[in-house]
């Protein structure tokens, strides 16, 4: 009884564009199908290199967010007090001009009154080198907030780092490690690659304290405390090396294992390299043309001193030499140096770094660290892999085949988004060093245009010049003390405090402390705060609830807000827009040009350097403008350097037009494919015209294989590194070092201990002192830390390397770990993207609520039944929300779904949406601050980097007088931090 | 009543991984997406963004816990730990690790196009059938009076009732793709195992013991859930494989004689290592 109606074969639509999507931030390549000019459905591009077809939950609800009732329509004018949602719709004329002219001020008055910070931005090569042009160190996007720890560690010690600096060998590893991986990043790829690993049989380990989405399919799942990652790794670290299970090799080809570290306390190159007098590192090598007695000239030397040993000093960086890595050397100038291998033995195989030492602590049995260690063993020598790949090393060496450690590691802001994120993560780059697993086959491997030097060239800018116009980006990688932003007093410049004595190395700034610090007013008051896409008055805030009191507060003195003017730009309608003066509502991501440049965050895979763009596949319906091209015309009305021509005309049409022909050097543009007048010029060439039409005609994404010799040990590969340099992705075939010891952390160090012409104020040296450790190590989190501040000065060079860990006794610490016992934690639902997901009409059917999971013992312990209404409080607040059991979740911890609680109201949903009536967020709970120490604030950051320590909230837990009554609120606790 | 058809030659349906689900839905939403606009379409939604949003599905994936089963590594060493003849004491962070933890199976839902369908039969009007080519089971919405019985028939929840439009939905095993020639090859298959970001579902006649689909079913022990029923599922869902967690291991793995590192000055050890730059 078949259908009559049915047409199997009929057409699915009438047209179909390629475009990449932007349902999250993994920028897979997508097929829009349009029926009658409207989009019928969106599938993966079979064609495309990140995602091969592949669409996850979000990018096939595309459709829902494009057509969004949530979207913005129009400019908006505030017509109410801030945050009672009252506006009026504007023309965009009006809009514009009230924008140039509060811009325009502050660019004559003092660039930096202008704090411009965006989200998920995909255009920061466009919004960076925007907010360069205008002048203002004040620009960064959400790195601070979210990654930072695991980018700077990552670049700071080899030149990458994970996700969209390297990916692991799916091809090939036989095991494992996820650590802390959030599920929405990295999403299709990801996901892919399990399924390769699963067909193959390959092992994966999840670490990770709760066990959803890619721990459920894991072999073995390692619910592990949060914050004691690194812990963890260093008792893997002490493990390996207890039982020499150590790629020596690797480590003195590649890495500065070897290098000689000058041991002379109190001087000013105390912890550096010792370097000849063309400054090249000096290490120890094997001499057969000394006698034994050569030893004897090392009248202090301790252990060990091997009765055989004939060394001579050697550059560490020649070839056909025979390193040592322990030992202690005399320098010609009389003082000692030792490899910096032997520092790194020596601190990780003490006791302290033991097995039986952590288990407690990191919740994971002694034994299951031992074999785990054993397991990674195992598979990277005894099960080592041989690609039959012949390759040049950078020295010239021909090699017949390629050497693969199959241990692959991943992780992402689990393990980094505490104050000991930055040190947890350089240690796991640690760990793949001691097994030889950087960029060989089966481990991890770098995706072009990484590696870079570590750290990269690019120091973050600092002067202004003559046409007002910074004199590099904003952000950057700071090598010294000098290079940072502090005035003469070693006060602040940047009004997030990064690249101060703070939080020195805040490569992508700190976007969680902009609302706080401009409404103090510390270090300085603003004029505008610039948002774009950044939801910073909901869940991009920690202590939401007061950084909204703080976006709508005024100073008594004059009436006026504190933070005069704010200006957002989005294409929906969130929490924050009702706390904006001006609102830009933008395009979705179907209606627009965007550039996913290898400038910024390219789409590369460790086989290719790629790079895509965005094409407009529906014309708005709306009164909206794209921002990229707002912010253009916004620079030219401005006269901005490079915007506009001597006559004030704009340079660029657009963004189109500014993706086409805008040059960063000659011939280095944001795309990468197709350059050259006639479009055959690949990475480097003149701007060509049709570039865009060319990618279009390509799926709208370019790729470049790396040259098959090329594919491998891309730190030390001639062919590799002599293909990126052509394509301009390092400055020269240079091989580069990964560094184990980190010199550039040790110079930091010594300008707290005073040495150096740029020195951190007094009362900040301890700290410095303290967290620059050139080796890295484990710390509790810093608010517990109270060894943090007064220990630093003890420990000097009496104990050094300094023992890392102190007694691990609730008692220590500024925090009372009784009266918050437990940990609170978020974790990324696969089907949304932060706040992205709620105002999708498919996608809130999967889950329109989050709730408070936990296991059944901690649940037991407290007297809390399945579907219990609670309270969470910590220091800052108490939440009321509903507990679930979950087994798959380690005791201690609580967690819920990130992003999913909103705000009453808004993204257009109805007052009594799930959302905001039972969801909540964690953030209530979080304080943007430390409690004071030494007469002082910090931020709740890494000391390094200032990346947000959300995941170190402690919180407990408290019964309701009627757990069966629903609702979610907020209660701000009495006498909490304003 | 409906008749079924003679046991049709092909038995199209597919096999999912329940190993590799990591519960993403992203399934689901590729099917919402593509039968929304589709010759099944649409696929309405109640409340969208109201108290109670809801929908029509074709294709939903639950998660649950199961507790009890097997053992894994971190819970067997706790058992047997051996710690320098330090005894491990329970905390309320190692607690757990004497329990079995639990396991999480993301299990994806839909219509098993089973070989006999209760929902078939008991259809009035003919709207619900069985396609007598391939096996495919098939909701004609024009002669669909939204009596629901099927629904109840069907021991599987996997029809799906639309209130807007008065009428049965379910999955219809993408049947407006899968013989599109105006498709490319690799296009005509499900949209759910299109989108599959692990490739954990699979598209297949499960009628050719030949083909790749049978031959994953064979290897893999596939099973059709509630076969006791007596319905013949023609879909097949592969077992969680056993987990590679090798706390059974661990024992002899300990035993291989590692370097006894008290034996040894910690770090003489490495200096007379030839090592090569």
């Amino acid at each position: 009884m078949p259908h009559r109606s049915l047409k199997p074969d009929a057409p699915v639509g009438d047209r179909v564009v390629t475009t990449t999507c932007y349902m999250c931030a993994c920028r897979c390549g997508i097929r829009v199908h349009l029926k009658d000019g409207r989009v019928r459905y969106i599938d993966g591009n079979p064609a495309h290199p990140v995602n091969r077809g592949a669409i996850c939950a979000k990018g096939a609800a595309g459709p829902r967010q494009h057509d969004s009732p949530a979207r913005l329509r129009k400019p908006l004018l505030r017509t109410g007090p801030r945050g009672a949602g009252e506006f009026r719709e504007i023309e965009w004329s009006e809009a514009l001009a009230l924008a140039a002219k509060w811009l325009g001020d502050i660019r004559k008055r003092n660039p930096d009154e202008l704090a411009f910070f965006t989200g998920r931005d995909q255009s920061q090569a466009l919004t960076g080198w925007w907010a360069q042009q205008f002048g203002t160190v004040n620009y960064a996007a959400h790195g601070g907030f979210c990654s930072v720890n695991m980018a700077a560690a990552g670049m700071y010690t080899l030149g990458g780092s994970f996700w969209e600096f390297g990916e692991p060998d799916w091809e090939h590893t036989k095991y494992l490690l996820l650590w802390g991986v959030a599920e929405d990043h990295d999403s299709n790829p990801i996901k892919l690659g399990l399924g390769k690993l699963k067909a193959r049989g390959a092992k994966i380990v999840a670490i990770n304290p709760v066990r959803t989405g890619y721990a459920a399919i894991a072999d073995e799942w390692v619910p592990i405390r949060p914050g004691t990652d690194g812990l963890l790794i260093g008792a893997l670290l002490h493990e390996l090396l207890r039982h020499d299970r150590i790629d020596l090799d690797y480590l003195v080809r590649y890495t500065n294992a070897h290098w000689l570290v000058i041991r002379a306390p109190g001087s000013a190159d105390d912890g550096l390299f010792a370097r000849d007098a063309e400054g090249h590192p000096l290490c120890a090598a094997r001499d057969a043309s000394l006698s034994p007695d050569a030893v004897g000239e090392e009248g202090g030397a301790r252990e060990p001193v091997a009765s055989a040993l004939r060394w001579r000093l050697e550059r560490a960086d020649a070839v056909g030499i025979a390193p040592v890595i322990v030992g202690e050397y005399a320098l010609p100038d009389g003082r000692t140096a030792v490899p910096a291998f032997q520092l790194l033995a020596q601190r990780f195989l003490a006791p302290e770094y033991a097995p039986q030492a952590v288990a407690e602590r990191c919740g994971v049995p002694a034994a299951t660290i031992r074999r785990l260690a054993q397991e990674l063993a195992k598979v990277a020598f005894e099960q080592a892999i041989s690609l039959p790949q012949h390759w040049t090393d950078a020295w010239g060496r021909e090699h017949a085949d390629m050497l693969g450690r199959p241990v692959a590691m991943h992780a992402m802001r689990g393990i980094g988004a505490h104050a000991n994120g930055f040190h947890t993560c350089r240690m796991l780059h640690l760990l793949q060093m001691l097994l030889g697993a950087i960029d060989t086959p089966g481990s991890f491997r770098y995706q072009p245009p990484y590696p870079k030097a570590v750290p990269p060239a690019n120091r973050p800018g600092r002067a202004r010049r003559d046409d007002g116009a910074l004199d590099a980006n904003p952000l950057g990688y700071v090598h010294a003390p000098a290079d940072l932003l502090v005035d003469a007093d070693g006060r602040p410049r940047r009004i997030d405090k990064a690249f101060s004595w703070e939080h020195p190395l805040a490569a992508h700034g700190m976007l969680q402390t902009v609302i706080r610090n401009a409404w103090a007013g510390d270090p300085y008051r603003i004029d505008t705060l610039f948002l774009f896409m950044a939801n910073m008055g909901w869940n991009s805030a920690m202590n939401t609830a007061e950084t909204r009191r703080m976006l709508a507060d005024r100073d008594p003195a004059t009436g006026r807000y504190r933070i005069p003017h704010i200006i957002y730009v989005d294409a929906y309608g969130s929490e924050t827009v009702d706390y904006a003066d001006l609102v830009l509502p933008d395009t979705t991501y179907l209606e627009r040009h965007d550039g996913m440049s290898l400038l910024d965050r390219p789409i590369s895979d460790a086989d290719g350097a790629a790079d895509a763009i965005r094409v407009p596949v529906v014309a708005p319906d709306r009164d909206v403008r794209p921002f990229q091209d707002v912010l253009l015309e916004l620079g030219a009305r401005l006269r901005l350097p490079g915007m506009a021509d001597a006559d004030g005309a704009p340079v660029y049409r657009d963004y189109a037009d500014y993706l086409q022909r805008h040059q960063r050097a000659p011939g280095v543009g944001l795309l990468a494919g197709w350059r050259g007048a006639d479009g055959t010029a690949h990475g480097v060439g003149a701007p060509n015209p049709r570039q865009l039409e060319a990618y279009a005609a390509h799926d709208c994404h370019w790729r470049l294989p790396v040259p098959a010799a090329g594919r491998y040990y891309k730190m030390a590969n001639r062919d590799y590194l002599e293909w990126a340099r052509a394509l301009g992705f390092v400055g020269s075939a240079a091989p580069i070092v990964l560094e184990l010891y980190s010199e550039t952390l040790q110079r930091f160090r010594l300008s707290a201990q005073g040495h150096g012409a740029v020195r951190p104020p007094a009362r900040q040296r301890a700290r410095v002192e303290r967290y620059f450790d050139p080796l890295p190590f484990w710390y509790d989190d810093i608010e517990a830390d109270g060894s943090s501040a007064e220990r630093g000065g003890e420990r000097g060079h009496a104990e050094w390397p300094p023992s890392a860990l102190g007694a691990p006794s609730p008692a220590r610490g500024g925090r009372d770990e009784k009266a918050y016992p437990l940990h609170a934690i978020s974790q990324r639902p696969m089907f949304m993207y932060h706040a992205w997901g709620s105002h999708n009409v498919w996608l809130r059917q999967i889950a329109a609520r989050n709730c408070l999971y936990l296991h059944p013992a901690t649940a037991a312990e407290h007297g809390v039944a399945d579907g219990d209404w609670v309270w969470l409080v910590s220091p800052q607040a108490r939440i009321r929300v509903q507990a679930r059991l979950h087994a798959g979740t380690a005791p201690g911890v609580l967690w819920t779904w990130n992003a999913i609680g909103k705000g009453k109201g808004a993204w257009r949903l109805a007052a009594d949406a799930p959302e905001s009536r039972d969801g909540f967020l964690l953030n209530h709970l979080i304080g943007e601050l430390l409690p004071p120490r030494d007469g002082a604030r910090y931020a709740n950051a890494d000391p390094v980097t200032g990346q947000a320590a959300w995941y170190d909230l402690r919180v407990r837990l408290e019964r309701d007088a009627a757990p069966e009554v629903p609702g979610h609120r907020i209660e701000r606790a009495t006498g909490s931090a304003a | 009543m409906t008749a079924l058809p003679p046991p049709p030659p092909k038995k199209l349906g597919l096999v999912i991984d329940l190993d590799t689900c990591v519960g993403c839905h992203a399934c689901a939403v590729a099917c919402k997406s593509w039968n929304d606009g589709g010759a099944f379409g649409p696929l309405p939604d109640a409340d969208p963004l109201g108290a109670a949003p809801d929908g029509v599905w074709f294709n939903r994936v639950h998660t649950y816990e199961v507790t009890g089963l097997g053992t894994a590594g971190a819970a067997s060493e706790q058992r047997k730990a051996d710690d320098g003849g330090r005894p491990e004491i329970p905390t309320a962070a190692t607690a757990h690790s004497r329990v079995p933890p639990a396991l999480t199976i993301h299990f994806p839902r839909s219509c098993l196009h089973c070989e006999t369908p209760a929902c078939v039969p008991v259809c009035p009007t003919g709207a619900s059938y069985k396609r007598a080519e391939d096996g495919i089971v098939l909701v004609d919405a024009d002669k669909c009076i939204g009596c629901q019985l099927c629904a109840w028939a069907c021991p599987y929840g996997a029809r799906e009732f639309s209130a807007a439009r008065g009428v049965m939905q379910k999955c219809t095993l993408c049947v407006d793709r899968i013989y599109d020639d105006s498709l490319a090859p690799q296009d005509r298959q499900p949209a759910c195992v299109a989108a599959c970001p692990t490739r954990a579902r699979h598209f297949g006649d499960l009628g050719d013991p030949h083909s790749e689909v049978s031959k994953l079913v064979a290897e893999r022990g596939g099973f059709a859930p509630l076969q006791e029923l007596g319905y013949a599922p023609v879909n097949r869902y592969l077992p969680p494989r056993p987990h590679r967690d090798d706390g059974a291991h661990a024992a002899a793995e300990t035993a291989e004689a590692p370097l006894d590192g008290e034996a040894l000055p910690p770090l003489l050890r490495w200096l007379d290592r030839l090592l090569s730059r």
